[in-house]
């Protein structure tokens, strides 16, 4: 592996802040260029030409949140593979072994959760 | 690497700016053209040669249209959500390995840096959503959310077949590796399920859900109008373009090709191939149910990818013994 110093991270803060100024100047410019006209109906948030009801923030399924909380925790079970790919060779097959009963071990959470219809999205 | 002394860091910056900055509207022009050849009509031919111009026009009419931040809706996370996208996607490029030394930045962690900010694209619509204060929108927010997560889970895990062959993070070394055979060959399933994974996180037809527009308006944009909404627009194409690009990279050599057309050639060409398969997909495929999408990538693909992962490095490793197994 090629070693990384800091100086190799210097083109991507200045890729960042060329791509921030770009995207903030045409937002500004834009914003500037453009006309203001505000008329009251404009001013309700749109519901297909229906007049809008109540707030948007209010009781939502809890399937989403399911579904993100199941994502950290398979994202960071994913994240110890990362590593393993990268020096699996030195590893060899013991690595192989272990990486194999993690994996199992995974899985057995997967069947787990299936199960129990936590990917489930009728009721 | 000592090519990549030979051009100025500043130079390769301003051209991978300039050049994603100036394809992105470009694609609407060749999405609009193509969409039209494959359903028998015209599509844009009236401004300019191959109605060319409408790309000019297109623009134009997005900087004049009034930029208008609902009353109700969260103002400064509503202005940030539509910069996080385009950023985000345009910081992807970065890693990529156009040519040789032709690179922003060689770093050796190229993949893990893709991953990370192919990710953070999932705040913009998160945020969008949620700040336009809309039912549509939050709706869509959600949907997009949990699929664009769901997703990234094994679109890290599908690179990893790569990373097992290369031994490395770096996409100039995983180009480099493939001088012999294309990691397509090798890594089939692995190419299948980044791409389906890849077309998941820009929410592309068949799986743009977050903003189906027959079933909720324009989902996690629908309050957005003027250039806040170009920001979502064209930051989809450039999420095209990185995505096409990383395949290209990852399975399809990159660079590599016959020596009668220059290296860049190659890469430009290779990742035109895939743009237009992302485009032919939203052609021709309909768009599934939600539990349908979700079903797929967890049951499905899941498995399939770890499978996949399992597989490969069993392989390399009878390979790294000779046969000779040690147990």
């Amino acid at each position: 592996m090629t070693n990384t110093g800091l100086v190799d991270y210097l083109p991507i803060l200045l890729m960042f802040l060329l791509a921030a100024g770009f995207v903030g100047v045409t937002m500004v410019v834009t914003h500037w260029l453009g006309p203001k006209r505000k008329t009251k109906v404009k001013l309700q948030s749109f519901e297909c030409g229906i007049e809008s009801k109540g707030n948007a923030r209010q009781a939502f399924p809890i399937k989403y949140f399911l579904v993100a909380i199941l994502f950290v925790l398979f994202d960071v079970e994913v994240i110890f593979m990362y590593p393993w790919a990268v020096n699996f060779k030195e590893f060899g097959i013991p690595g192989f072994i272990e990486m194999i009963v993690f994996i199992g071990l995974l899985l057995v959470g997967f069947f787990y959760i299936i199960k129990k219809k936590a990917l489930e999205w009728e009721d | 690497m000592e090519e990549s002394a030979s051009i100025h860091p500043m130079l390769i910056i301003a051209g991978v700016l300039g050049g994603v900055l100036l394809v992105a509207p470009g694609l609407i022009w060749l999405e609009r053209r193509l969409l039209a050849l494959w359903q028998d009509r015209y599509g844009p031919n009236r401004a300019g040669p191959f109605g060319l111009l409408v790309v000019l026009a297109d623009t134009l009419k997005l900087f004049f249209k009034e930029d208008w931040t609902p009353p109700f809706a969260d103002r400064f996370v509503f202005v940030i959500a539509p910069a996080i996208v385009v950023l985000t996607a345009l910081l992807g490029f970065v890693v990529i390995p156009f040519a040789p030394g032709f690179i922003v930045s060689d770093i050796n962690i190229g993949i893990l840096f893709f991953l990370a900010t192919s990710s953070m694209g999932a705040y913009s619509i998160i945020l969008g959503g949620w700040a336009s204060n809309n039912k549509y929108a939050l709706l869509g927010a959600m949907r997009g959310a949990a699929q664009m997560i769901s997703y990234e889970v094994f679109m890290g895990l599908s690179m990893m077949g790569v990373v097992l062959l290369t031994g490395s993070f770096s996409l100039h070394r995983v180009v480099e590796a493939q001088a012999d055979m294309w990691f397509v060959i090798p890594q089939f399933i692995g190419f299948i399920t980044f791409f389906i994974a890849g077309i998941a996180e820009t929410h592309r037809l068949p799986f743009d859900i977050p903003e189906s527009e027959s079933e909720i308006i324009a989902g996690f944009h629908s309050e957005y109008s003027g250039m806040k909404f170009g920001m979502f627009f064209v930051g989809e194409y450039i999420g095209i373009i990185l995505i096409s690009a990383i395949t290209v990279c990852l399975y399809f050599g990159g660079w590599l090709g016959p020596d009668f057309l220059p290296p860049v050639v190659w890469f430009i060409l290779k990742t035109f191939v895939f743009i237009i398969i992302f485009i032919l997909l939203r052609a021709s495929l309909p768009r599934p149910r939600y539990d349908q999408l979700m079903d797929f990538g967890w049951k499905i693909i899941l498995p399939i990818t770890i499978i996949n992962l399992m597989v490969t490095a069993g392989i390399v490793l009878l390979r790294e013994s000779d046969g000779k197994l040690p147990f």
